[in-house]
């Protein structure tokens, strides 16, 4: 059991590392990409602008931590 | 177009990664002998070489759109990270990554370490190498198999990863000494920057937009990431610097 803990621990820091709001707002901007792309509107600009938000908000939090 | 950019983000990828694992493999050859050292990088070539073998012809039987889907957010997330990272150090809210040091502290740990031998090998110097060329060597293969995948060429990523494999090999076996004089931190930058690129190039894609100029796109993609990450960095730089007047620290 602390083997298969120690694995999952291992893959969860490999892809979401040290901060799991990127993952999770990467996953949300995706979703929201295919259901704009879905209702047949113009979606592509979406996550490029997602991911400069994401990406200013992980390094707030970083730099909030210190 | 793309498949330079491939092979350019392979090869980068890979000579960060390598150079990491190398400063590792010289601590332990020089501290517990080349024999364990030796012996753990050929296990973890062996291990990753195996993980290529299995993962690779399984993801080239996978729809490419739902590939680029689920790959184009896994790069994302793995180029975030990279990118996030690489600002923090460019704008001094994080450590510069410095080999030399790091390869001292290996080495100083590496010689402290109790001496046990497993099947004839010195199982600190075994280990410390095998861990570090497996992990270092786990993300080079994420990074070739990822894009190789949702670029349609394993093969093309592979010999981006391969050329840098032998670049710094070589380079490594000849100088004998962490190569600290790469420009590391640079490198880690751009390879954060076309992580990101590319994740939200074919996770767009594989959501179901369509890009203005199909694959041209990219480059405009490239262009927005560069320019929002320097941006970034301009930004936290004045942040980090108004917050060492207000301390009465001279930056």
């Amino acid at each position: 059991m602390r083997r298969l803990r120690g694995f999952g621990r291992f893959w969860w820091d490999f892809v979401v590392g040290d901060d799991w709001l990127v993952a999770a707002l990467v996953i949300v901007a995706i979703g929201a990409t295919a259901a704009i792309a879905a209702a047949h509107v113009v979606a592509w600009w979406l996550l490029p602008f997602a991911v400069l938000l994401v990406l200013w908000l992980s390094l707030r939090r970083a730099v909030a931590r210190g | 177009m793309n498949a330079t950019f491939l092979v350019l983000s392979a090869f980068l990828a890979s000579t960060v990664e390598m150079v990491e694992a190398l400063t590792i493999v010289l601590a332990a050859g020089l501290a517990r002998g080349w024999r364990s050292a030796l012996a753990g990088l050929g296990a973890a070539t062996l291990a990753l070489a195996v993980a290529v073998a299995a993962l690779g012809p399984a993801l080239t039987v996978i729809p490419l759109s739902g590939l680029r889907l689920v790959v184009g957010g896994l790069l994302l997330v793995f180029g975030l990270q990279w990118l996030r990272k690489a600002i923090l150090r460019a704008s001094g809210f994080k450590a510069l990554h410095d080999e030399d040091a790091i390869f001292a502290r290996e080495l100083a740990e590496a010689e402290t370490a109790a001496r046990v031998e497993r099947a004839g090998v010195d199982w600190y110097g075994f280990t410390l190498s095998f861990k570090g060329v497996l992990l270092e060597g786990l993300e080079v293969v994420f990074i070739v198999l990822t894009f190789g995948s949702a670029q349609g060429s394993i093969p093309l990523a592979a010999a981006g990863a391969a050329g840098a494999v032998v670049l710094v090999a070589g380079v490594g076996i000849a100088v004998r000494a962490p190569l600290a004089r790469v420009p590391e931190n640079a490198m880690k930058f751009a390879v954060g920057v076309l992580l990101t690129t590319f994740g939200i190039f074919w996770s767009a894609e594989g959501a179901g937009a369509h890009w203005p100029g199909s694959d041209a796109a990219l480059l405009g993609v490239l262009a927005f990431v560069v320019a929002a990450s320097l941006l970034l960095v301009r930004v936290l730089q004045r942040e980090r610097r108004t917050r060492l007047e207000t301390i009465g620290v001279e930056a």
